[in-house]
């Protein structure tokens, strides 16, 4: 069993006032690829280095299975966990061919010599580098890199594999193949695996589930299609996706008012402190009608005026500022025009409009 | 349209360009042509012969120097990499208490010459009068001390103190840039500590130590200091000892030149190789964030380690000191350290008393200013010159600018004696011919250093100053140098520091109106006279203190990484 079970865990460095890693909570189940996204700074990394066995936490522990791999005392190296990891920058060693970098967690293991080169091989088959077993890595390009750091991860059947940030040194075709790849190559061995990365499409090819990481700590834990559809925070919900984001007040009768909007939603809202809530909507649900300026009234309805419009083939976005002053991005089919300047009646239909936390 | 009084254009760059050219013609050219003619020539006469070469290599008396030469480089080589390597590594990779102070002693013993360092082991372990052998007579009540510093074995040990920090230097420089990650990386794959040090770390630090032996292996080669101190008591020649003695009475230079010929060629090529190892881009890597490191604990080992670590310095920088001040504070050095024996005596000797210890030191001063000074002009025009692809033939320019490295000084020595003893050019006997001989020793160092400057300076911030009028040097003269002032200062130190203590050619080429500290300091050693010898080299030190301190001020942490090569 390689469930992972995160609890309370928290890091700083050098005495620094803030903890990059604040109380973590998260739950990897066995066999699944667990994503970490976030913005740079969200202390993603310093989980997996955490996970690794690199760093010592300060508070709170891992669990693998049964087994307390880290707490504030204890910390079982990185060479007995039985895990594997890819770097960002590969770390696939230059003075070792292919062969011998894919053979060297094996030899490690003291595998016999003879089946150090089945493996080796069946492994660079599985990611089709079998051509290039006696290359020295300076001759190889980016992709080929990497994937000679996949097999070399992966040959020794780690329990868990851990991704830190595994595609951004790769040109943008090359990263979505290989999203594929890593994935591909998840269902056909079934490892766990811990996913970081702050590139929310990767994220939501190669992950069962996405943890949005925000400030140290887990916001939000789903499917991707949970993330998207129902995001629980203001910054879930801003981090996937385009989304516009309304702080208003709660009214007594549950709608929210943002300005001259009057919001209501679909989920009950979610009063903060001081009755103040905030609701979002996606782009694409707005919808705008042609208007001759007159006022409108009702929930969920404003009168503004076009103040952007991008043509962008499928589709096009459009900027309309509202009479008090509030912005609101909508998304239309190509063939919606309207003029910036032209005035609009937008609709913010209550079926789309989620409540979220703060 | 206005123009203001001096106006330097094209031709001022041209005309300091051709003196440059003609510098470098009789500096580097002339003396190494003389080197070659001199070794093939029939003495006295225009006849050429390769009975020189045939005499200088068919005597057993001078192959023995030869195979005694190669067992020292050898040996020093050998052993300053296996206590280089272990150093750096623990000083990039543990978490050993006092690194710093380990870091700041071995960049003592590198500014230290290592003359002076066998003229410290002379005063600690001479066969009878040495301290540790007294001592060891004293308490354990034997009639003989165990140590002869006076020994093949004796010269590898002091020479191996002095080579440590080039190693050191060049495999700290290789682990720093070896990624966190690639040691993580085998961490994470079950790799325990030391098998991580064995298959991962040091395998990529491998060209470092390989350069670093080379470069032990020449310094050992073409070393004269220390090899004159202790082994021509010892009657146990090496190569260069053995040039010197061609040169004692009756002189045989067109032996000395012949004799000069394998050790320069050695010297050549072994350089070369060195430089396609440090150069080769194999093991560069994809672009990281650095990785944060993780220190290894020593754990209950780090004191018994730091222990370890500390023989180094003990043998290099706190004995040899130790024993220098004190001998520099003894009236005579052979009653100890006894109240009655300290005194000044031989400070006030050097600064008032002896006119000859006084002249010294100005000398020392003025052709180590002199020696810069002209390295550094010759190097900016022609490092100017070749980087900004001003004239053809750019490439040859830069191989006679660097071709004095490969040469030691000692050969260096014998060429600017054999090109410069005779008329037309008669420059024996007066200072210019150790200036210029000095100029000529470090202007790689100069022309390394200014070249490196240039490079990093965007042609674009000239070119400005061009487009609003002005001329080509005026524009070196007001935007480049202003600009490089911090480079050119301190490669104009780089070549100060070590022209100070040059002694190789000095010994050659200085006569009794134009000795220098280390040609006293070596005359002085001969004669037995070692308080004097000690206040000399602890001046020389004081000196050189002064001028490192200047230095670090300008580059900071990296001045063991300062280009010296």
């Amino acid at each position: 069993m390689a469930e992972i079970v995160i609890s309370g865990l928290r890091k700083r460095f050098d005495q620094s006032a803030n903890y990059a890693v604040d109380g973590l909570d998260l739950r990897v189940r066995d066999g699944e690829v667990m994503a970490l996204l976030g913005p740079s700074g969200c202390g993603k990394t310093t989980t997996l280095q955490l996970l690794a066995g690199f760093l010592q936490p300060d508070a709170g522990e891992i669990r693998v299975g049964e087994r307390v791999l880290s707490d504030a005392t204890r910390v079982v190296p990185p060479e007995r966990r039985n895990m594997s990891m890819i770097f960002q920058s590969y770390a696939v060693w230059p003075h070792k061919t292919v062969f011998e970098n894919v053979a060297y967690g094996l030899e490690v293991r003291r595998v016999p010599r003879a089946e150090i080169a089945t493996r080796v091989e069946r492994t660079l088959a599985s990611v089709h580098l079998e051509q290039l077993a006696s290359r020295y890595p300076a001759e190889l390009s980016g992709g080929q890199q990497q994937r000679v750091a996949l097999a070399r991860a992966v040959v020794v059947e780690p329990d868990i594999l851990l991704l830190d940030e595994p595609l951004s040194n790769l040109d943008a075709n090359l990263r979505e193949a290989m999203r594929f790849e890593i994935r591909r190559l998840h269902d056909a061995t079934g490892i766990t695996m811990v996913y970081v990365t702050h590139d929310q499409a990767e994220a939501m090819v190669t992950a069962d589930r996405i943890a949005i990481m925000n400030g140290g700590k887990v916001d939000q834990v789903g499917t991707p299609a949970e993330i998207y559809e129902e995001p629980r925070t203001a910054f879930a919900a801003a981090f996937i996706g385009r989304m516009n984001v309304f702080e208003g007040t709660l009214g007594g009768d549950g709608v929210v008012v943002c300005g001259e909007l009057a919001l209501r939603t679909a989920s009950a809202p979610i009063p903060a402190a001081g009755m103040r809530s905030t609701v979002c909507i996606r782009p694409q649900h707005v919808v705008l009608i042609a208007s001759d300026g007159s006022a409108v009234s009702g929930p969920n309805r404003a009168a503004g005026r076009i103040v952007r419009q991008t043509y962008l083939g499928d589709l096009r976005d459009y900027l309309i500022e509202l009479a008090g002053g509030l912005v609101v991005r909508a998304v239309t089919e190509p063939g919606v025009r309207h003029d910036v300047g032209a005035g609009v009646v937008v609709e913010l239909p209550a079926g789309h409009c989620r409540a979220v936390e703060e | 349209m206005r123009r203001s009084a001096f106006r330097p254009n094209l031709d001022a760059g041209a005309i300091a360009f051709v003196i440059a050219l003609a510098a470098l013609a009789l500096m580097v050219v002339l003396p190494l042509g003389w080197l070659v003619f001199t070794s093939l020539q029939l003495p006295d006469t225009a006849h050429l012969t390769f009975g020189n070469y045939l005499e200088a290599f068919s005597k057993s008396i001078y192959l023995q120097p030869i195979v005694n030469s190669l067992i020292l480089a050898t040996s020093v080589a050998t052993i300053a990499v296996l206590v280089g390597t272990p150093l750096a590594w623990l000083l990039a990779r543990t978490d050993l208490p006092a690194r710093g102070l380990i870091r700041g002693l071995i960049v003592a013993a590198f500014v230290t010459p290592s003359f002076l360092g066998a003229q410290a082991w002379m005063l600690l372990a001479a066969p009878n009068s040495g301290w540790l052998n007294r001592w060891w007579v004293a308490l354990m009540h034997t009639e003989h001390g165990p140590l002869n510093i006076y020994s093949l074995a004796g010269a590898i040990f002091v020479m191996s103190c002095y080579n440590i920090p080039y190693t050191f230097t060049f495999v700290s420089g290789a682990l720093a840039g070896v990624p966190a990650e690639f040691e993580d990386a085998a961490a994470i794959l079950g790799a325990r500590g030391l098998a991580r040090v064995f298959t991962i770390t040091l395998p990529l630090a491998l060209p470092a130590i390989v350069a670093g032996f080379i470069m032990s292996f020449l310094e050992a080669m073409s070393e004269f200091g220390a090899p004159a101190f202790l082994l021509i008591p010892a009657r146990q020649q090496v190569i260069t000892t053995q040039l010197y003695l061609f040169f004692q009475f009756p002189a045989r230079l067109e032996l000395a030149a012949a004799y000069a010929m394998p050790l320069l060629l050695v010297t050549a090529g072994l350089l070369y190789a060195q430089r396609r190892l440090l150069g080769r881009k194999r093991y560069t890597t994809i672009g990281t964030k650095g990785g944060r490191r993780h220190l290894i604990a020593l754990g209950r080992w780090r004191w018994p380690v730091l222990a370890l670590a500390l023989i180094a310095p003990l043998c290099s920088v706190f004995m040899p000191y130790a024993a220098l001040l004190a001998t520099s504070l003894s009236r005579a050095w052979g009653r100890g350290l006894v109240p009655g024996n300290l005194s000044f005596y031989w400070y006030r000797w050097a600064f008032v008393d002896n006119p000859t210890a006084q002249a010294a030191i100005l000398h020392s001063l003025e052709y180590g200013l002199a020696a810069a000074s002209i390295a550094l002009a010759i190097a900016v025009v022609v490092a100017f010159a070749v980087t900004r692809k001003l004239v053809p033939f750019g490439n040859v320019l830069s191989f006679i600018c660097m071709a004095p490295f490969v040469v030691p000084g000692i050969i260096l020595a014998i060429g600017f004696f054999a090109a410069y003893s005779h008329k037309p050019l008669l420059l024996y006997g007066t200072a210019w011919i150790l200036i210029v001989a000095f100029a000529t020793r470090f202007l790689p160092i100069a022309y390394t250093n200014v070249t490196t400057a240039l490079q990093t300076l965007s042609v674009d911030l000239e070119n400005a100053a061009r487009t609003l009028g002005a001329g080509r040097a005026r524009a070196l003269f007001t935007i480049t140098i202003p600009l490089l002032r911090t480079g050119i200062l301190s490669a104009w130190l780089l070549v100060l520091i070590p022209a100070l203590r040059e002694l190789s050619c000095a010994v050659f080429l200085f006569t009794p109106r134009t000795a220098v500290i280390t040609t006293v300091l070596f005359d002085f050693s001969d004669a037995g006279n070692f308080e004097a010898v000690a206040t000399m080299g602890i001046l020389l030190m004081a000196m050189t203190l002064v001028l490192v301190t200047t230095l670090y001020r300008f580059l900071g942490r990296s001045v063991l990484d300062a280009r010296t090569t």
